[in-house]
């Protein structure tokens, strides 16, 4: 039986389990919307495509699935441009589906013509011009393929219209033919004793770990190897949650965990910064050596021999050249580690490492991560420190980026993989409203909250319609500081205090603003009223928008001034 | 492999591609993207049906040509990357050489023709068009001395490589 473009788009994203479908229509794409509710999908209609695409992204990275979005031609598919790009830097699975002008049509400047493959190939994942109808399905299964497996990342597919329209045979392939695709997952068994002989050897190890972790499940499998070298560990911000900073007493109560350091980098914790700079075997776990990690590179980590797993052979030796290079995916590589670990435990691991566990923990008592209590007006860390409190190891953490993001990522401390989804190698700020909305769409019982900046939140601030109208029901909290806040910090310590263009005294009124949309708003101008308006944010059942009048000249610290070494911190 | 006075070395690379549309982008945009020297880039296909040959000279050091070759390993469409640094290859350009011919030097030009065995393949009252293929040393040999006499334009195709045939 023939089936039409249109009908061969739902089967494929049928045998994909695509449950939701984030979108927004147009004339290119209006026959697949025509198709829609024959079929079994959820469809959320964003308010402007860059929305849909940071709903896919936060849907991906909240469960691991691959998020799916859909746009029409022109300008549909160059507004999803920042959200691609951000899937792209932070290695999210997720498939853009864009439309296209007719295949005749194509190259002529046609109405809503935009050559999306073009502007989107350097970053995608990969990307199609689905030029017939019958090579749809096979596409649409390889793009599927592409986003989840290896490095994941975002994939486009462009549909020309006449394609949708055009019918033919529909198979599903059974398998992907890609000969110029083959991701190394087990790594070279070689190497991996390198890496135990190393680390067994280790005096002062340091694990340093990323998205990677995350991305590959290995949350566990680091956890174990953390515990059984007793080897500390910090992440960067994307792997956050890939170790768990926080665990439960006796009591119940959330304490850290002995071996956590921490975040590292330009806004790491000082025991971090310094453990890596003094530990002799650094040991990174599918991180990239990213320069807000490193500080000035040829400082960076000097005492250590380095090894490195990556999935990605690119991201090996590409900004510092590793002593113990490992291809391969994170998970299984941990995993031939622990079994190593199992079959030679260290002998008195804990005599071994307390010489170095007791300078960290001195590390840790001389320079806690700390804010000023006094002064006016909210603290914004204590904002976020509150938030943690009410929240448990459930909870969603999406962020905008700029101090608002900084801040999450030092004072809330997560337990759990996919708790806290922010944007990394972008820093797109708008991102964290739609993200959290992405998220909610995929577990609609679980706390959200999107800990955001009174700038970055009007980048996106359209989606709290989509939230309100799909019963959403998504918490904001804004650090409202008046502010272009960490901008104005580099302003204020590396530009003469010479604020131009940071401050942002004329916002909106976020609380009536949130009424306008239909969800309900709530500000608080005291120390005293935080408390209260989180817990009365926490028990509707609607989306929120909560304005903390924080305190505006308050700096983020530690900061390690760009171009320094990672141990010249600024502090408090 | 030879050195660029700027660039630190010289690499010839071959590529083995899918013949998609957007390969030839995919690539050149790779090298743009991540501020990688091309300085010539040939193509087309090969005797296996859907696949292409891309050749690529490109500068860099050691650190550089690494991930010039894993960066292009990444790239969905490309089957495989032939990394001439420890392979016995031969490596070839063509180049045609228009070159003013008048009375007085023609004989001169087909000496030089001669002696490089090139060869003419286009002749008019004033003008000879070569056709020279060699190795980076003979093209610049050759293009000196006819720059001599007087030449009009040039069109080099840029290297082809494969490596030789292994020796038993
Ligand atoms: C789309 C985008 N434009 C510009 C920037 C540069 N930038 C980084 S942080 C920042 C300030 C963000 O202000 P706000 O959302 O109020 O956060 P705060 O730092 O005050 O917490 C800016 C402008 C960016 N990251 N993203
Ligand atoms: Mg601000």
């Amino acid at each position: 039986m023939k089936r039409t473009g249109a009908q061969i788009f739902f089967e494929c994203l049928k045998r994909e389990n695509v449950e939701v479908i984030f979108g927004f229509p147009g004339g290119a794409v209006i026959d697949l919307y025509h198709e829609m509710p024959k079929h079994d999908i959820r469809h959320i209609l964003v308010r402007h495509e860059q929305g849909a695409a940071h709903m896919a992204d936060g849907y991906a990275r909240a469960t691991g699935k691959v998020g799916v979005c859909l746009v029409t031609s022109g300008p549909g598919a160059t507004n999803t441009v920042t959200g691609i790009a951000t899937a792209y830097m932070d290695s999210v699975p997720m498939v853009v589906f864009t439309g296209q002008v007719p295949t005749a049509l194509i190259g002529n400047d046609a109405f809503q013509e935009v050559d999306i493959v073009g502007i989107t190939r350097p970053c995608t994942k990969h990307n199609y011009l689905v030029k017939d109808v019958r090579d749809l399905a096979r596409v649409i299964r390889e793009a599927f393929y592409l986003a989840r497996t290896g490095r994941p990342g975002p994939v486009l597919v462009d549909l020309p219209k006449d394609v949708i329209q055009a019918s033919t045979d529909f198979r599903y392939p059974k398998r992907v033919q890609l000969p110029g695709y083959r991701p190394t997952v087990e790594p070279h068994a070689g190497q991996i004793n390198r890496a135990w002989d190393l680390l067994r050897k280790a005096k002062r190890p340091v694990i340093y770990a990323g998205g990677g972790v995350i991305s590959s499940s290995a949350h566990r499998e680091l956890t174990r190897l953390a515990e059984a070298l007793q080897a500390p560990v910090t992440t960067t911000l994307m792997g956050l949650g890939g170790f768990p900073a926080v665990v439960r007493n006796d009591k119940g109560q959330r304490e850290l965990h002995p071996l956590w350091l921490g975040m590292l980098g330009m806004h790491g914790t000082f025991r971090a910064n310094m453990a890596v700079q003094n530990c002799d075997v650094l040991f990174a776990v599918g991180a990239r050596f990213d320069d807000r990690v490193t500080g000035k590179i040829s400082g960076f980590a000097p005492k250590a021999k380095i090894i490195h797993i990556d999935v990605d052979p690119t991201s090996i030796s590409k900004n510092v050249v590793v002593d113990i290079p490992i291809v391969g995916d994170c998970k299984a590589a941990l995993r031939k580690l622990n079994d190593i670990a199992k079959q030679e435990p260290l002998e008195n691991v804990d005599d071994l490492r307390a010489p170095w566990l007791e300078q960290i923990h001195q590390w840790r008592e001389t320079y806690p991560l700390a804010y000023k209590k006094e002064g006016n007006g909210i603290k914004p860390q204590y904002v976020v420190e509150k938030i943690f409190e009410l929240a448990d190891e459930e909870t969603i953490i999406t962020t905008e980026v700029g101090q608002n993001q900084m801040w999450a990522a030092q004072y809330y401390h997560f337990a759990k993989p996919r708790t806290l989804l922010t944007s990394g190698g972008l820093g797109t700020m708008g991102y964290g409203l739609p993200a959290a909305i992405g998220a909610q769409a995929a577990f609609p019982d679980r706390l959200v909250i999107d800990v955001a900046g009174d700038g970055s939140i009007q980048m996106n601030i359209q989606e709290l319609i989509t939230a309100v109208c799909n019963e959403l029901p998504v918490k904001v909290a804004i650090l409202n500081n008046r502010y272009l806040g960490m901008v104005r910090q580099w302003q204020e310590l590396f530009y003469d205090k010479n604020f131009c263009a940071t401050c942002l005294d004329a916002s909106p009124d976020f609380v009536r603003l949130a009424e306008a949309y239909g969800a309900v708003g709530l500000r608080a101008k005291s120390m005293e009223e935080v408390e209260p308006v989180l817990r009365e944010a926490l028990s509707v059942q609607k989306p929120v928008l909560m304005d903390f009048w924080v305190s505006p000249e308050e700096g983020v610290y530690p900061m390690v001034p760009a171009g320094k070494n990672i141990s010249e911190m600024l502090l408090v | 492999m030879t050195m660029d006075k700027k660039n630190g070395l010289r690499h010839t690379i071959g590529v083995l591609v899918e013949n998609q549309p957007g390969v030839l982008s995919r690539v050149a945009g790779l090298f743009s993207g991540r501020g990688f020297n091309i300085e010539s880039l040939t193509v087309a296909v090969t005797n296996e049906p859907g696949l292409s040959r891309i050749t690529l000279v490109t500068s860099g050091d050691q650190h550089i040509l690494e991930q010039i070759i894993k960066q292009l390993n990444k790239l969905i469409n490309v089957i495989k990357v032939i990394d001439f640094r420890d392979t016995e290859f031969v490596e070839r350009e063509m180049a045609l050489i228009k070159v003013r011919a008048e009375q007085a030097t023609r004989a001169e030009v087909l000496r030089i023709v001669d002696i490089f065995r090139a060869k003419v393949v286009d002749v008019s009252p004033h003008f000879f068009t070569i056709e020279v293929t060699g190795d980076d040393g003979k093209i610049n040999a050759i293009l000196e001395l006819l720059g001599q006499i007087g030449i009009v334009e040039v069109a080099r195709t840029g290297k082809a490589a494969l490596a030789r045939a292994k020796k038993r």
